[in-house]
């Protein structure tokens, strides 16, 4: 165990350094580029064993990424924003072919206009691809589900791909301290990925053929759907094998902070969730009951979890970084749909905060609470959806 | 085993899916052939991604990753990578196996990067002259004066007007360790490339002469025949570039265009003049390829 200061970018990797990563296909993007800098470091000192494919696009590196699975080789890039977008094609395919890849995605908003700042709309407009997506708070956190990642990815009964999104610059460029495990217990953690149908030429297979309808076309997408089933399961035994191993504990898809007795409860994810916690500690401490949840998973969707951690709250805010155009931010559908039809549904509102990388403060959370309980007092939702702050 | 110079050996077999007289069918069973069982083949969308059958079927005798359209050089590229990093490259071939829209439109970028990137595969590229899988529909790679569905003949003309890539050029100026082309109408040349590709250290490209009956409308028994027709007006010449430098393979150019494009329905609206145009350029392009040869080899 040795503890430094880095950002976001190289902890990440530093994950697939220690997950011992064979394949690494990658393309540089802003604000991206520090991972595959530092992990073609690492491969040019000896210190990381792996095939480093200069790739021409983001498209050629989740195709080389999805073949070297299949061959039975751990497989790893990392992109953000615009090169995600180009992968969507193959982000398909990867888990269509059920290949544990796990990849790293600074979240960064989309053009025009250009920029390179935090947004999820990246990574929500991935969410009909079978991915699994996990958003970090915090660079040991980008670290640690990298990990987390391939364990949960390569069991026998999932074999899906995941991303891991850290916020553009609120993570990637900023430093904090990161304890980076032992080799050793990594290992003993995480052992060598063994493909389950490895693509060998004395055992000749075909992989992605043509399925007529009469054949298994809907019965691979039935798999998906069971495999996708399993993962929040498996990740608590997961996380609990690896507070076991390193001491550090994770919370499954949802990180609940003061819910419990709380009369309101914000809903975010990402690194924003820090502003929010500690706005929760400012008010909590007037006597105002409120609380926060933080969303680690978007994709399965922790559907499950949220409805039992809402069941004793009036007032939920839900903070979307993203927004789907003609209807409201991603997220609040997702929750919204989750408490249709439970026994207890509180009321709901949209906040669409910091796009683009526009600052969340605490002064910010603080008005959105604000604004939740004027709701809750009046029995009456202002807005089905506010975009907070704009200037127009 | 060998006979006549080719070997005996199948690796594909009967059950396939291809129209009667299809050319891909001829380009990959004579190129298994000379790779054998240690190879491992990348397929796109193209015709050959339903050819060996609907899953869990296949009449493949080796392993086939299917792949999206425009990958096939980045999945070899994967599955190079990994069989190095596994320690299974030395005798495993890795072929990306894909259509002419595959490779000289939607795929080309991948292809360029790979080669680029100096990764050991072998690339071919079987060139039916259009998108044949969705129904003959004009590709970078349909000849000059030829009808598709996507150039229908029309009451203003509307026939395809430009001429084809040149791949062999385009890869040729990667500077690629060797790319030659192909035809199974002379299966000896075929077989004689892919041998020398098999031990190249390095990016190959085959472009491969795949003949067409459906899209190409003449009857499927005339195929090989068209096929030397393709090589002996100058159409499909037969060469190499092997380590900076062009060599032909059949230099007997002794057929006038008319003569091939008369046994084929896709050229039957060409008038004469336009006939004589195109007999023009490719007579300019067989000069500029023996010139090609000579510079290069002084």
């Amino acid at each position: 165990m040795v503890k430094k200061i880095m950002t976001g970018n190289i902890a990440a990797a530093w994950g697939a350094r220690l997950s011992r990563t064979e394949v690494i296909a990658a393309y540089p993007i802003t604000p991206q580029t520090i991972i595959v800098e530092k992990l073609a470091q690492f491969v040019s000192d000896g210190d990381l064993k792996a095939e480093y494919l200069h790739v021409e696009s983001e498209h050629s590196a989740m195709a080389a990424c999805i073949a070297a699975s299949q061959i039975g080789a751990r497989a790893f890039t990392a992109t953000s924003s615009q090169g995600l977008l180009l992968m969507h094609e193959l982000l398909h395919w990867a888990s269509g072919a059920r290949t544990p890849i796990v990849m790293a995605n600074v979240n960064r908003a989309l053009a025009p206009p250009w920029s390179v700042w935090v947004e999820h709309t990246d990574m929500i407009s991935q969410r009909d691809t079978g991915w699994i997506q996990f958003y970090a708070e915090s660079n040991q956190e980008v670290l640690d589900t990298i990990l987390i990642c391939y364990k949960l990815c390569e069991d026998k009964e999932i074999q899906l791909p995941a991303m891991v999104g850290l916020d553009a610059f609120y993570l990637s460029h900023t430093s904090e301290i990161v304890d980076i495990p032992d080799q050793e217990l990594v290992d003993k953690f995480l052992p060598k990925y063994e493909a389950q149908y490895p693509i060998d030429t004395e055992n000749p297979l075909s992989l992605g053929s043509l399925s007529m309808p009469h054949q298994w076309y809907p019965e691979f997408r039935y798999k998906i759907y069971e495999a996708m089933e399993r993962v929040i399961p498996r990740l608590y035994q997961i996380e609990e094998d690896f507070y076991k191993q390193f001491g550090r504990r994770y919370t499954g898809p949802l990180e609940l902070y003061n819910t419990e007795d709380a009369e309101v409860v914000l809903i975010i994810s990402g690194a924003a969730a820090g502003t929010v916690k500690e706005t929760v500690d400012i008010l909590r401490k007037n006597g105002v009951k409120v609380g926060a949840i933080r969303l680690r998973m978007f994709r399965p969707f922790p559907k499950k979890e949220l409805v039992k951690a809402l069941s004793n709250v009036s007032f939920v805010g839900v903070i979307d970084r993203s927004f789907s155009f003609g209807h409201e931010g991603a997220m609040f559908s997702e929750i919204k749909a989750s408490l249709y039809g439970t026994k207890f549904s509180p009321a709901i509102k949209n906040y669409i905060v910091g796009i683009g990388g526009r600052d969340i403060t605490t002064d910010t959370i603080k008005k959105i609470f604000d604004n939740c309980f004027n709701c809750l007092k009046n029995n009456k939702i202002d807005a089905h959806v506010e975009w907070v702050d704009i200037k127009v | 085993m060998k006979r006549a110079g080719i070997p005996t050996e199948e690796f594909i077999y009967s059950g396939h899916t291809a129209c009667p007289g299809c050319g891909a069918m001829l380009v990959s069973r004579y190129l298994l052939k000379v790779l054998g069982k240690n190879t491992i083949m990348n397929i796109p969308a193209c015709c050959f991604a339903a050819i060996p059958g609907t899953f869990p079927e296949t009449c493949l005798g080796i392993p086939l990753l299917y792949n999206a359209f425009e990958t096939t050089a980045a999945t070899a590229s994967g599955v190079e990578a990994a069989l190095k990093i596994k320690g299974r490259k030395e005798k495993i071939n890795v072929v990306g196996f894909a259509g002419d829209g595959g490779t000289a439109d939607i795929g080309i970028q991948a292809l360029s990067g790979a080669i680029e990137r100096g990764h050991d595969i072998i690339y071919v590229c079987y060139d039916n002259e259009a998108y044949m899988n969705t129904g003959m529909q004009t590709s970078s790679l349909t000849p000059m004066g030829a009808s598709t569905t996507t150039n229908p003949v029309g009451k203003k003309g509307g026939w395809r007007t430009r001429n084809k890539k040149n791949m062999i050029d385009i890869v040729a100026a990667h500077d690629i360790p060797y790319a030659a082309t192909v035809n199974p109408s002379y299966p000896m040349d075929f077989i004689k490339k892919i041998e020398k590709a098999k031990e190249v250290n390095g990016p190959v490209y085959i472009h491969a002469y795949s003949v067409c009956p459906t899209g190409w409308r003449y009857q499927p028994e005339l195929g090989l025949e068209i096929g030397r027709l393709a090589t002996e007006t100058g159409i499909f010449p037969l060469y190499e570039f092997e380590d900076g430098k062009y060599k032909i393979s059949y230099k007997k150019k002794t057929k006038q265009v008319i003569e091939y494009y008369k046994l084929q329905g896709r050229f039957r609206h060409l008038s004469e003049d336009f006939i004589n145009e195109v007999q023009t350029k490719i007579d300019k392009e067989w000069q500029k390829l023996l010139l090609k040869e000579e510079c290069s080899n002084r």
